[in-house]
């Protein structure tokens, strides 16, 4: 496949394009005819390959996504600081005259 | 600080007495440093933008919240990390570092987290927090996006990086805090996740 300009091509434009790079790769092993198959082994690792990917992308995701949550930062002090600043800014305000 | 720079207050006519208290601040601080720029009626975010660069001055522009979720304490370090890598653009981010947030719960954590992860890999953006709006832009490189995006919302936010990529400019990021529910209750309902969705779509498919 010619390599193709980054910027002329949309993301579901390179999501189409390996997807049927790898699928087409797939098809040609795993279906081919009785007389073009590869040994019987790697024909039946192949064939539920795309299955097992993208349960593994699921698993992948959803592992990604509980990390994230479970370290997703709880800015406390920030929240408790704020309030200080707060308090701090009204005070100042009011003494150069801002009415409230 | 030793920084130069101006406030600009757009205001879209807010009922709660904002139009009051900025004059007040622009009398005690002088209009050179306080720019009140309102408006007539309830325009959008982006139309906010383009009037407010209209009236700016200096180089660099500042985007950010008025309702005290964004700090005003991380600008310094905004400023530095553009002197840093001399970047056209610095995003707060509350996903990496220090970065975080204040009042959100379990539920609204998860739809971030997961909306996050969904533009990462769709977009592969090359930056992690897409749907922040504390942000730091040299003012050429503002005016040229605001030409480009067409979005609005929590997309717009993310076709303004997106598009930067595009056009090849370079993005530092600074790890923020935002402090949710200051002031009101800040809201994440099932309006709000299709149209992220459709958005993100959207992007996916024309960029």
């Amino acid at each position: 496949l010619p390599s193709l300009p980054q910027a002329a091509m949309t993301k579901l434009g390179q999501w189409l394009c390996g997807l049927a790079l790898l699928g087409s790769a797939w098809a040609a092993l795993a279906l081919a005819p009785p007389g073009l198959q590869p040994p019987a082994p790697l024909r039946q690792a192949l064939l539920p390959l795309p299955v097992y990917l993208l349960v593994a992308f699921g698993c992948y995701s959803l592992a990604t996504v509980g990390y994230r949550l479970a370290t997703f930062n709880d800015c406390e002090e920030a929240a408790a600081e704020l309030q200080e600043h707060i308090r701090a800014a009204r005070a100042d305000l009011r003494r150069r005259g801002l009415r409230l | 600080s030793g920084i130069d720079f101006e406030i600009i207050i757009i205001d879209d006519g807010s009922p709660d007495g904002t139009q009051e208290i900025a004059q007040q601040l622009e009398k005690i601080y002088g209009s050179d440093k306080i720019l009140l720029r309102p408006r007539p009626r309830k325009l959008g975010l982006g139309t906010a933008y383009i009037h407010g660069m209209k009236h700016a001055t200096g180089n660099f522009i500042v985007i950010m919240d008025a309702d005290l979720s964004h700090h005003p304490k991380f600008i310094p370090e905004f400023i530095r990390k553009q002197k840093e890598g001399n970047f056209d653009i610095v995003s707060g981010t509350r996903y990496k570092g220090n970065g975080g947030v204040y009042g959100w719960d379990l539920r609204r954590k998860l739809i971030s987290r997961g909306a996050n992860f969904l533009t990462q890999v769709l977009l592969r953006p090359g930056a992690s927090d897409l749907t922040g709006s504390f942000r730091l832009y040299r003012k050429e490189v503002l005016q040229k996006l605001m030409e480009k995006c067409v979005s609005k919302g929590y997309v717009f936010q993310m076709e303004m990086i997106v598009r930067a990529r595009q056009l090849g400019y370079t993005i530092g990021e600074v790890p923020i805090s935002f402090v949710d529910r200051v002031y009101g209750e800040s809201k994440l309902g099932g309006n709000e996740i299709v149209s992220f969705l459709k958005g993100l779509l959207t992007l996916f498919a024309t960029t």
